[in-house]
């Protein structure tokens, strides 16, 4: 009893986390078609950032609720900055090229970004542990908890809610809806497609930026995690359907209790089950679970 | 008392004449050809903060101070054999394809003498074929497979520094010193070359020493997963006395992290065998109580010596923090190189040897490093053996740094295979022949 509840649990963190790295980028390539792998950089950058920042303020001994505030605005902060430059500076240059052509140019951006890091925040590795003794734990049953981890469950939920509704119910959201639907329509309907880009990469940025800093409290913020991260966020995305922010929850929830599920009964196919649920889907489904089939325009 | 102008003059002018003269036959003496040195380590990646750093470091103070003459004997000969080194520095990120052109690259392109470096025992398995066909000697600095010697005999590649049999051999015999009796136990090591074979000779060394002992869990995460919940949960519902661990990197700081929120390491204590290179970094976040290795008796545990004392002393005055393991391992393998080829060129006369001359040498040889004395006594001479020692982290809140307390130290022949023996099959047999008085 006790494995299927540490299962759950365990399954809805890695989930909340793979959420957090993928949303962003699903979001991007739902909207701009672009398989944007300078999001590995989003996370890494928003980690480094909330890892200094919120460091700072919780060593100067300020009120916990205003860091993680702190948390989020940084992260917001860092992902407007670099989305701006990135999508302004390069990606509109390259609008109308080859899928492969734009892929390469966001490796680019994502090699130049990785170096970066190293000229801004040096090769040491930073951690902002604070968070995780603040939040405390819960003990259930002997199995420990960690608070910060259901916070993350939590913030993953309700980012994944608010997404949705706000695809669905909002006249933003129906702009990009329709966009992501029809460019060329929604052009010929008067939707100014380049600000809707430009909204939608920005906005993309900050959800992968976002993902970082919730993240830089569990994890040693050194260089390369922006490498690792974008394999597990393509996977995910892959699975729930690329565009779809409902696909990237389900996908992640489907990764995280079966990596977790494996790791408790399985052990040794833990790296195997990740790509084993890639693999399956797309066999049965190769759009991915939530994204449409889409039309052939003749 | 007063000098005539005239002689004055003469005395100026012939001390200039001769010091005119020192300088023509020191312009006239031929300047040795220097040694082209590929240093090869991770200056970006998750390994680069406490593994590729204070690696980079080392070399470049070491690469400095022999060019200078400024190492205290019996390494105070300049450069190696009088001919300065001129280094090239490589980063080791990448995949092993990757450090394969890499290498390729140093030894055709850049055309190095020899090659030193590699963390990753990923890279030491797929670069020593490739040095043994290109006929480059190579000194292997930091990854611990035993594997490299024990796959096929090699004759370009040495590695100075002991292989991970000795740590996790180390690991087991303190633990059952201190612990008395284990009866559970669990490992959570990366799932690549290291954390396998780091885990299979612990389990094994384990089995030798305390047969009745059993695993609980072994749990092999992907390299740089980042995210250790599940394994958490596992471990925390096990049974075990002790959680053994090979991690190293962001990895094993992410692992303490998340591992410390959730009291783990209070409930049971890790083990880690590469624990000493973050300590510097975890400080009080690491609980006390975690059983510490350092691949050696180095930064904590090194033998007193007037080398240490001038490496740790250089290193501090220019880095500003004290030299991890990974630092000593280079020093470690750069001295070794050194004392080999001083050998090699002493026996020539003072010429310049070539490379089979400097394996020749190399072969066997037994020499001091800043911490402790290496022996190449295994594969042949290619592999070399020290002793080490063990200790359990002590956070000391007054001084604000890390110590350790409970030091145990272990002969080289206690804990390393004797010469001809595989690892595991020294294992195997229930490590036959180890001298541990």
């Amino acid at each position: 009893m006790l494995t299927a509840f540490a299962i759950l649990t365990d399954g809805l963190v890695y989930a909340a986390y793979l959420f957090l790295v993928g949303v962003g980028l699903t979001l991007i390539f739902g909207v701009m078609r672009i398989l944007n792998v300078a999001h590995g950089s989003f996370y890494a950058y928003g980690a480094y950032a909330a890892a200094v920042a919120v460091g700072v303020y919780f060593d100067a001994g300020l009120p916990a609720a205003g860091g993680f505030l702190l948390m989020v605005l940084v992260a917001m902060a860092v992902g407007l900055v670099l989305g701006l430059i990135i999508e302004r500076g390069v990606l509109r240059r390259v609008y109308g090229r080859d899928e492969v052509v734009v892929v390469l140019v966001t490796y680019a951006v994502f090699l130049i970004l990785e170096d970066a890091i190293k000229l801004i925040w040096g090769p040491d590795s930073y951690a902002l542990y604070q968070p995780l003794g603040v939040t405390g734990t819960v003990d259930v049953g002997g199995l420990v908890l960690s608070g910060y981890d259901i916070g993350l469950v939590a913030f993953a939920g309700l980012l994944a809610a608010a997404g949705s509704l706000a695809l669905k119910r909002t006249r933003w959201g129906r702009l990009l809806t329709v966009v992501i639907f029809d460019r060329e329509l929604a052009a010929a309907f008067g939707i100014n497609v380049s600000v809707v880009y430009t909204a939608t990469f920005v906005l993309g940025a900050m959800l992968g930026a976002l993902g970082g800093a919730a993240m830089a409290p569990k994890i040693s913020v050194t260089l390369g995690i922006g490498v690792e991260v974008i394999v597990l966020a393509f996977a995910v995305v892959v699975i729930g359907g690329l565009g779809s922010i409902d696909g990237a929850f389900i996908g992640a929830l489907v990764v995280g209790l079966c990596r977790a599920a494996a790791v408790h009964l399985v052990p040794q196919i833990e790296l195997f089950v990740i790509y084993a649920v890639m693999a399956l889907v797309l066999v049965l489904r190769p759009q991915g679970l939530f994204a449409r089939a889409q039309p052939r325009k003749i | 008392m007063s000098h005539h102008p005239l002689r004055r003059m003469i005395g100026h002018a012939s001390g200039l004449l001769l010091v005119l003269a020192a300088c023509d036959a020191q312009a006239q003496q031929p300047v040795p050809a220097p040694v082209k040195i590929g240093f090869v380590t991770f200056t970006s990646g998750p390994a680069a903060a406490s593994f590729g750093i204070p690696d980079r470091n080392a070399s470049e103070i070491l690469v400095e101070n022999l060019n200078a003459g400024k190492v205290p004997a019996p390494y105070n000969q300049i450069g190696l054999g009088g001919a300065k080194i001129e280094p090239k520095f490589v980063d080791e990120a990448g995949s092993a394809a990757d450090q394969v052109t890499q290498y390729r690259n140093l030894v055709e392109r850049d055309h190095v003498d020899v090659v030193v470096g590699y963390v990753s025992s990923g890279n030491c398995l797929a670069i020593t074929p490739v040095a043994e066909e290109l006929k480059e000697l190579t000194v292997l600095d930091i990854c611990g497979t035993p594997r490299i010697f024990e796959e096929k005999p090699r004759h370009y590649v040495f590695r100075v520094n002991p292989h991970a049999t000795m740590d996790n051999v180390a690991a087991a015999r303190y633990v059952l010193t201190k612990m008395k009796t284990i009866s559970v136990y669990s490992g959570i090591n990366q799932n690549y070359a290291w954390g396998q074979d780091s885990w299979r000779d612990f389990r094994l060394a384990m089995k030798d020493l305390d047969p009745k002992a059993t695993v609980d869990q072994a749990l092999f995460p992907k390299l740089f997963s980042g995210e250790y919940g599940a394994e958490i949960s596992t471990l925390l519902t096990s049974k075990s006395q002790i959680i053994h661990s090979s991690f190293f990197d962001g990895d094993l700081e992410a692992f303490i992290y998340q591992s410390a929120a959730r009291g783990l390491p209070q409930r049971v204590p890790l083990v880690l065998t590469t624990g000493e290179t973050s300590v510097w970094r975890l400080g009080a976040k690491l609980p006390d109580g975690t059983i510490i290795g350092e691949r050696g008796p180095h930064s904590f545990l090194a033998h007193d010596s007037e080398l240490n004392t001038w490496f740790r002393k250089t290193y501090v005055d220019r880095f500003s923090e004290p030299p991890t393991y990974p630092a000593y391992d280079l020093a470690q393998s750069l001295l070794g190189l050194k004392s080999a080829w001083e050998k090699a060129q002493a026996k020539k006369g003072g010429a310049r040897p070539t490379t089979e001359e400097v394996i020749a040498a190399f072969e066997g040889i037994e020499f001091k490093t800043p911490s402790t004395t290496v022996r190449m006594a295994l594969a042949n001479g290619h592999q070399g053996i020290t002793d080490t020692a063990y200790g359990t982290y002590k956070f000391d809140k007054t001084e604000n740094k890390p110590t350790l307390v409970d030091i145990m130290r272990f002969p080289a022949e206690c804990v390393n295979p004797p010469p001809g023996v595989d690892s595991v099959a020294w294992l195997e047999g229930g490590m036959k022949g180890a001298k541990c008085d």
